[in-house]
């Protein structure tokens, strides 16, 4: 039914909809040298294209204007000139030539393999991004964090809905950085329009691409290959900042996880470990197991309620460690820290009446995942 | 000498009924079981037309759930599993159950009336053919109700999303597949087996009418490619059902060789779609221009440089996939290489166009629009072709948009011209003439209300296959999903006009159409159950 009322007041309002003048029609120029190149490419493809038309679609309706039979055009007999023929198959290919040229230069450009100043390997999951800059220690990943309410429509949609992460990708701009893309899973494709850098997260691959943005500030994306249910809700959020700020940034990031390591010893609270864990569920585990933890039976089970989860802790935090092969549950060792395992199981075993009173501390979860 | 296309001399064709030659020995058996056991290429044809007509608004339908959600920002309707399940189906439906099966079945009509044969070379087989494909497709359509839900992972069944994360169904859908596969292979094997053995005594095989040159293409590309999409879901099988790893990066196997193998069946596969197309619009063309094609034989040889090129360019719907540069360059050279080819056919058209005497029957009006929007849809796919301009177009609205017109203003209107244009021999009665008009009218305008702003969408940043999209896309996929509505509901039209013309109308000649010269039009209208029974003479006109 209120899906009923969105469409009457939608088609009532439809006459007095004008496209807005912010709203994009055309590929972006982008902010880097290669996005420019691509956009001007497109150009001129496009205009040949137009061009071309034009004179077909001219001859063609010419011919249907002038040459009706309602109007007693009397049919001439002609058929077959080998000139023209010649002629037409020869021009289209000079044009091709024409088109070709550009674009392999374009494409070298996009190819080349010299170093690069930042390493950033790229792990596409269902249906997360997960970052690390390589040689520097320092990894997260960057989930959606569109609220819910919003994509359910009972809270107003935010201008950049479903284009927000909790942690964006920090980038240098007037740096060569290398992105090198695998994923743990299905293949998802990483994109960001600005940067005209797609590339395919293939699992058991790792390719290769490569930016320098020109411009600081923040660009947007999407995953374009489809990975299954949430394909549609896992954006790529993109800071590109001024040299010195990222140096200071990554120096910070590097300290809060040297400091989030040493704290692997001490013995946690449960109030501490559930208001970590509640985060972390939310930012990766709620996609599948659904919030409330109610799950999307079959493929994806409950954890309220679950009564072997309930009964079993060791085989409970076995599924996160190692993941569940042959299912869609991942093996999260290598995804979350420690802290992160530990806080979440404690969290998925004390929420939603599951109430076991289970403390799991991140030394016992470290342990396990050394072996 | 320069050579016309063929010409038929209707005073020396003998169609048997003509000779009250009607085969009546055989009793006919009655009801459903007459249908069940024909070997008429004429009934069997009919059969082939009507699955493909109910499943184009099975298929229809599906697109209409997806476009539906996509009416505005959010999740109103449907959730994204089902979502993923529709857009799947969607277009598994439309590619292997509503448009092959549609060429197929004015092949089986078509074919032996424009050769001069009495029927198909196998009948039999081409009965089982047909039968096959029932099987399968409720076989296919009955997933969506299984536990788990029906194929989520789109028409390309990318690996590891369609075999380690895939639903239990699944095996079911590879089952289905294959035998809509060797149904497939088996009606390539009858057409070629008709037009090599069977053409009337006196044509040559540069005589034949282009329906038939391009359907005799498409038969070997069919025979050529079916196998690799059957070996591929037999690999999916194996590693879904047998513990296998083709394509499981984690025991060794590759995802990417699936992308390979499907798009070596796949290229080839969307040219399946659109070679008999060109072979209908090459027929109407004429006709209604009065005037012979322009270059038949430079035709005949673009479908045949179409269809081996078809064998060269599988990875350009890979350009993302990592391949190394040198790969890249060979993929977009050879790509663009078929704009040479498609473009003499285009010419060819506006040519035999030219100086003509044009009139504009429900059948010309589909052939024009499919000549205009083919192109559109192949400018599109110049662009596409593009590898460095690829990075930011593929996997976007614009891949939607581009794939949309050359297969639904492309093949479908110009199986819709098809139907328009041989109703009269089907029947005996010409469409509706108006209600044709308004059908052509309102279709042109949904077609493009729903499928341009696509391109905009998709420039603009709008991945595919997404079931909710961030707002700056709002506005293109409004109208789009309007203009879908608008489009399907007018398709309904399509079935009243041919329930009217079945059941009555203005009586049609056996040479229906002023300016028709190929053979079928020197046998009556309706064309009886068997015609052709004693071979007709043709004879070529010169000039």
């Amino acid at each position: 039914m209120r899906a009923l009322r969105y469409w009457s007041t939608y088609i009532a309002v439809l006459p007095f909809l004008v496209p807005t003048a912010s709203y994009a029609w055309n590929m972006p120029i982008g902010v880097t040298d290669v996005s420019g190149d691509i956009y001007r490419l497109h150009m001129t493809i496009f205009w040949i294209c137009v061009a071309i038309g034009l004179l077909v679609f001219g001859a063609m309706f010419y011919s249907l204007f002038r040459y009706r039979h309602a109007k007693g055009a009397k049919a001439a007999h002609f058929h077959e000139n080998t000139l023209v023929e010649v002629l037409w198959t020869a021009i289209p290919v000079l044009i091709l030539v024409a088109m070709a040229v550009p674009a392999t230069a374009t494409l070298k450009q996009m190819y080349d393999p010299s170093d690069a100043d930042l390493d950033v390997m790229i792990t596409g999951q269902q249906w997360r991004w997960r970052y690390e800059y390589m040689g520097e220690n320092v990894a997260f990943t960057s989930s959606l964090s569109t609220p819910r309410v919003q994509i359910s429509g009972e809270e107003k949609r935010g201008e950049t809905y479903l284009l927000d992460v909790d942690n964006p990708l920090v980038l240098p701009v007037n740096r060569k950085v290398r992105f090198l893309m695998t994923s743990d899973d299905v293949i998802h494709s990483w994109w960001v329009p600005e940067l005209a850098v797609k590339q395919d997260a293939v699992p058991g691959f790792i390719n290769e691409n490569w930016v320098r943005i020109n411009e600081p500030g923040i660009y947007r994306g999407q995953c374009a290959e489809l990975c299954g249910m949430d394909h549609g809700f896992m954006p790529v959020v993109v800071h590109a900042i001024e040299e010195k700020a990222f140096d200071e940034w990554i120096a910070e990031r590097k300290a809060a996880a040297e400091k989030e390591i040493s704290g692997i010893d001490r013995d946690w609270k449960l109030a501490e470990l559930m208001e970590r864990g509640q985060a972390t569920y939310e930012a990766i585990c709620v996609s599948c197991h659904q919030p409330g933890g109610k799950g999307s039976p079959p493929a994806f089970p409950a954890l309220a309620g679950n009564e072997q989860l309930i009964a079993d802790q060791a085989w409970h935090l076995d599924r996160v460690i190692n993941g569940v092969s042959g299912a869609a549950m991942p093996a999260f060792r290598d995804t979350l820290n420690p802290v992160e395992i530990a806080a979440v199981v404690t969290y998925t075993r004390n929420a939603w009446g599951n109430d076991t009173g289970d403390v799991v501390q991140p030394s016992v979860v470290a342990e396990q995942v050394d072996q | 000498m320069a050579k016309l296309p063929p010409k038929s001399m209707p005073l020396h064709s003998t169609p048997a009924a003509a000779d009250g030659q009607l085969n009546t020995h055989t009793a006919l058996p009655k009801g459903v079981m007459r249908w069940v056991l024909t070997t008429n290429h004429k009934e069997i044809g009919t059969l082939y037309l009507l699955f493909s007509l109910s499943m184009f608004f099975v298929g229809g339908v599906f697109a209409l759930v997806v476009r539906a959600e996509l009416f505005q920002p959010g999740l109103q309707l449907i959730d994204p599993e089902f979502f993923n399940q529709m857009t799947t189906m969607h277009g598994l439906i439309m590619v292997f159950a509503a448009v092959m099966p549609a060429f197929t079945g004015l092949a089986n009509w078509m074919i032996p009336l424009q050769i001069g044969a009495p029927d198909m070379a196998l009948p039999r087989l081409n009965n089982f053919s047909f039968w096959l494909l029932p099987v399968a497709f409720t076989l296919l359509l009955s997933t969506l109700l299984m536990p788990g839900g029906g194929p989520n992972f789109g028409w390309t069944f990318y690996a590891p999303l369609s075999t380690t994360y895939a639903p239990a169904s699944t095996t079911f859908f590879i089952l289905a597949i294959h035998i809509a596969g060797i149904s497939s292979i088996l009606g390539a094997i009858n057409i070629i087996a008709t037009i090599l053995n069977m053409r009337a005594p006196g044509m040559r095989l540069m005589d034949m009418p282009l329906f038939v040159w391009t359907w005799l293409i498409t038969a070997f590309l069919l025979i050529a490619v079916m196998p690799v999409l059957a070996g591929v879901i037999t690999m999916m099988l194996m590693d879904i059902n047998f513990g296998t790893n083709f394509f499981n990066a984690a025991g060794g196997g590759d995802p990417v060789l699936f992308q390979h193998l499907f798009w070596f069946f796949g290229h080839p596969e969307v040219y399946i779609m659109i070679l008999p197309a060109f072979g209908i619009v090459s027929a109407i063309i004429p006709t209604f221009a009065r005037k012979p094609l322009f270059g038949y034989t430079s035709m005949v040889y673009a479908t045949a440089a179409i269809a081996l090129l078809s064998f060269l360019v599988w990875a350009h719907h890979m350009f993302l996939v990592g391949l190394p540069l040198v790969a890249e360059l060979f993929f977009m050279y050879s790509t663009m290489l078929i704009a040479v080819p498609t473009g003499v056919k285009v010419f060819n058209w506006v040519t035999t166009l030219f100086r003509g005497s044009i009139s504009f029957e429900p059948p010309m009006l589909f052939a024009l629009a499919f000549v205009v929007l083919f192109t559109i849809g192949g400018f599109s796919g110049i662009m596409l072709a593009i590898a460095p301009a690829d990075f930011q177009y593929h996997d976007t609205y614009f891949v939607v948009a581009h794939f949309h017109y050359v297969l639904v203003p492309g093949a479908i209107f110009a199986i819709m011209a098809g139907a328009y244009y041989w109703l009269p021999k089907w029947t005996g009665h010409y469409p509706n003439e108006r209600l044709a008009q308004w059908h052509f009218w309102l279709s042109v305008i949904g077609v493009n209300l729903t499928f341009f702003p696509m391109h905009f969408a998709g420039l603009a940043g709008m991945p595919r296959r997404i079931p909710d999209y961030a707002l700056q896309f709002a506005d293109f996929n409004m109208v789009s999903s309007i203009g879908a509505f608008f489009f399907g509901t007018s398709q309904l039209l399509f079935v009243i006009v041919v329930v009217i013309c079945v059941r009555g109308g203005k009586k049609a000649p056996a040479k229906a159409w002023e300016g028709a010269e190929d053979l079928e039009w020197s046998v009556p209208s309706p064309a009886p159950l068997h015609t052709f029974e004693r071979p007709p003479k043709f004879e070529r006109s010169t000039s």
